[in-house]
């Protein structure tokens, strides 16, 4: 497992000249820093910055470090940042196995049984052929999580990623997600409205002002 | 990389038809190198003038150029102030595309075989309410003043100011305005046409200017429906091309530089009569009358438009019978025997026009597919929308194709390419590129962001991100954008006629050449082939994400 850290040097987005927010923190390998705030703050910005898709209308400094490089000038695909959102995303015309491919390294030897233990590790062993579309709220998210740790990254995002699942459900991914994160030893940056979120990740948190 | 795109394809949209219609002018004022023509002369000119009846050439196409957008935009709006959101208007949604896929020559052939002398709507009431033994002595078809000229483009034209309307509607959330004039005590049609239609005019100006360009120049339905003597300008100005004597082309030269400025006169009463309207309505609103007008608005915008349907449904009902019709004699509404007849003696000479056909819509569609899909990926991958040049996609409607494709030639035959197979898909590349766009950039703009933006994060990069996700994510629009050019182009006449020289025939150009002379019957075949051919293609482009897609519910919602 990877041990890297991710570091927020005076990152500061503004929109318009209007100043959003300016962040400035460490995150540390199996870490969780948790960002809350109203909406409007910033926030998802912050997170499309560290990711490489902030739209240009948005005005932005600071650098962003993993394992001591500066990702900024590199193209989002390079950055090696996951990013769940709050939707799960299934690509709705590739099968779970399609999915989870996509996201695999080219140069990987034996995808399929890769897909195979990772579908067994989050309790869905033999959905590799399944519609997307024909899965339930919880299952569509955990295929989101295994995708995204297939796809090897360095730094995770979290952009409210249970604000749209039932209070059972929601626990027990939280449950599943800060557990999978810690065990794979990534740092990471959860985005929120509740405080059960960051109770749950149990790392450093920002509050930001309007 | 992809930055080239938005470029090139506004400099292959502008500059052939800008310089076309630049070049068109040098040879109506004497200069045509090849023809000997190297002095500046006005002898073109006054030749033209002198051409018997050519002041009601141009009556003719200013007639139609005028009313046809007026008669037309008065029905759509009267129909949309009177059914949004009835059931009439789910049906004509849906009816809409197929209706515009109607290849121009191919209705006009269809609705002369419905509504002349010897059509099938005199065999209906004859002899019964007419009393007609014999078709009556009526010129109906190609009659002095062009009104079924101007007929056939009102039907023709009424469905593509729908589709154009109904997809500037939502931007307007026009059932949430009515509901609040309704709530102020209008009635529900009054507070459309008070509160939406001068609203919605704006947004479909362009498309109402193309249609005047088009209805004051059009070749094709003015050679099947048009008067004769005189025909209209467009018609002499193409006679005068193709004559043997190359003489004519100085005259030709004129003729076009004329049609110019015919069109552009249309369009300069056009504007007159918008500010007239505006201050009509402003005077109306003014009022706060509610209600009255009401009924009168509710039944005519009701009324006209399954009439408008009825009669492109005739046309084809009229198209299908002759097609396959064996002896026919005239108050009999339908043939005494069917037979295939028509279809077997013509296979051979069906074949050819097929094939290139096929060849020009395929080829020019899908280079713009291309060139159309590069631009968009590029605004996606830049993030910035190219709204300014938006309305030089409109380029190849708003000016008569008579007048740049003369000039267009006048330039390939200095390069000798022209009557070339290239030639010819380019030339159809040009109007097939802003339906492409059109049809398409919508969807593309409004497929959620975060598909791509998941793609990436997993370390796709952008050429596996838009072939892997954005492409299959978007298939149904790209073949709905691949028939609709491949619509445009089947039934293009003007660009194969000229910039084929004649040599390159497809069906729509064979077809419209038996308009004169040839039998019902064997027009009916050409006709038929013509019109199927785009069926055929939104028929596959319906059908095929349904298969494809047929285990994958999700595929359903993505729009």
């Amino acid at each position: 497992m990877s041990e890297s850290k991710l570091e927020l040097d005076k990152v500061s987005i503004a929109l318009n000249g209007k100043q959003l927010l300016t962040v400035d923190s460490s995150v540390g390998p199996g870490e969780v820093l948790t960002i809350m705030g109203p909406s409007g703050s910033g926030k998802s910005s912050l997170l499309a910055y560290i990711a490489g898709f902030l739209a240009p209308v948005f005005e932005a400094s600071g650098g962003v470090f993993v394992n001591g490089d500066d990702i900024t000038p590199l193209p989002a695909e390079r950055r090696r940042v996951g990013l769940l959102f709050q939707d799960p995303l299934l690509f709705p015309h590739l099968s779970i196995a399609g999915n989870l491919r996509f996201a695999i390294d080219d140069r990987s030897a034996d995808k399929a049984s890769l897909i195979r233990q990772g579908l067994d590790e989050v309790g869905l062993g033999g959905f590799e052929e399944r519609d997307p579309g024909t899965l339930s709220g919880g299952q569509e998210s955990r295929i989101a999580l295994l995708r995204l740790l297939l796809s090897s990254p360095n730094a995770v995002l979290l952009d409210e990623p249970f604000s749209k699942l039932d209070s059972q459900l929601r626990a027990e991914m939280r449950t599943l997600v800060f557990s999978k994160l810690r065990a794979s030893g990534l740092p990471s940056i959860l985005v929120t409205h509740d405080q059960a979120d960051a109770d749950s990740a149990g790392g450093e948190i920002i509050t930001l002002e309007q | 990389m992809l930055r080239w795109a938005s470029h090139s394809l506004l400099i292959l949209l502008a500059v052939p038809i800008l310089l076309g219609t630049l070049i068109a002018i040098l040879p109506a004022f004497g200069y045509f190198p090849t023809l000997g023509g190297t002095e500046f002369s006005l002898d073109a000119w006054r030749e033209l003038v002198q051409v018997p009846g050519i002041k009601r050439s141009i009556q003719i196409s200013l007639l139609s150029g005028v009313l046809t957008p007026l008669i037309a935009l008065a029905l759509v709006f009267l129909y949309l102030a009177s059914a949004s959101g009835s059931k009439l208007d789910n049906w004509m949604r849906r009816l809409v595309s197929p209706l515009l896929s109607f290849p121009h020559a191919a209705a006009a052939f269809g609705l002369a075989f419905l509504i002349a002398p010897s059509g099938l709507l005199s065999r209906l009431i004859s002899p019964g309410l007419s009393g007609w033994e014999r078709p009556p002595d009526l010129l109906i078809i190609n009659d002095t003043w062009g009104l079924t000229l101007l007929f056939g483009l009102i039907v023709k034209e009424v469905p593509f100011l729908l589709l154009m309307s109904l997809a500037a509607l939502p931007q307007l959330q026009p059932s949430k305005h009515v509901e609040l004039a309704r709530s102020l005590g209008y009635r529900p049609t009054i507070a459309w046409l008070k509160v939406i239609a001068p609203n919605l005019y704006p947004l479909i100006r362009l498309p109402v200017a193309a249609v005047i360009v088009f209805a004051s120049a059009t070749v094709d339905v003015a050679l099947i429906l048009g008067p004769t003597l005189p025909p209209t300008l467009s018609v002499r100005v193409l006679t005068w091309f193709n004559d043997a004597d190359l003489n004519f082309r100085f005259l030709a030269a004129a003729g076009a530089i004329l049609q110019l400025g015919t069109s552009l006169l249309a369009i300069t009463i056009w504007l007159c009569l918008e500010k007239l309207c505006a201050v009509l309505w402003r005077f109306w609103v003014a009022t706060g009358d509610r209600g009255t007008g009401e009924r009168l608005v509710f039944f005519s915008g009701r009324g006209a438009m399954p009439i408008v349907l009825l009669v492109i449904t005739g046309s084809l009902v009229a198209l299908l019978v002759n097609a396959f019709a064996g002896p026919w004699r005239y108050p009999s509404v339908l043939p005494a025997s069917w037979t295939f007849l028509h279809w077997t003696n013509n296979f051979q000479n069906l074949l050819t026009p097929l094939l290139n056909t096929l060849l020009i819509s395929v080829g020019s569609t899908l280079s713009a597919l291309v060139l159309v899909l590069a631009t968009l990926e590029s605004e996606r991958q830049s993030g910035k929308l190219r709204a300014t040049a938006m309305w030089l996609l409109y380029l190849p409607l708003l000016v008569p194709q008579i007048v740049f494709l003369f000039g267009f030639i006048v330039l390939t035959e200095s390069m000798r390419w022209q009557g070339t197979m290239s030639l010819v898909i380019f030339g159809h590349f040009l109007f097939v590129l802003p339906y492409v766009f059109l049809s398409l950039s919508e969807a593309y703009r409004q497929l959620d962001p975060r598909w791509s933006q998941v793609a990436s994060t997993l370390g796709a990069s952008p050429f596996k991100s838009f072939w892997r996700i954005r492409i299959p994510l978007l298939l149904a629009p790209c073949l709905t954008a691949i028939a609709i050019g491949m619509a445009i182009s089947i039934s293009l006449f003007l660009p194969t006629q000229l910039l084929g020289a004649g040599r390159i025939t497809t069906i729509t150009s064979e077809a419209v050449a038996l308009s004169s002379g040839a039998s019902r019957n064997l027009i009916a075949v050409w006709a038929v082939v013509q019109l199927s051919l785009p069926m055929l293609g939104f028929l596959a482009a319906l059908t095929v994400p349904r298969l494809l897609w047929r285990n994958r519910t999700g595929m359903r919602e993505i729009r």
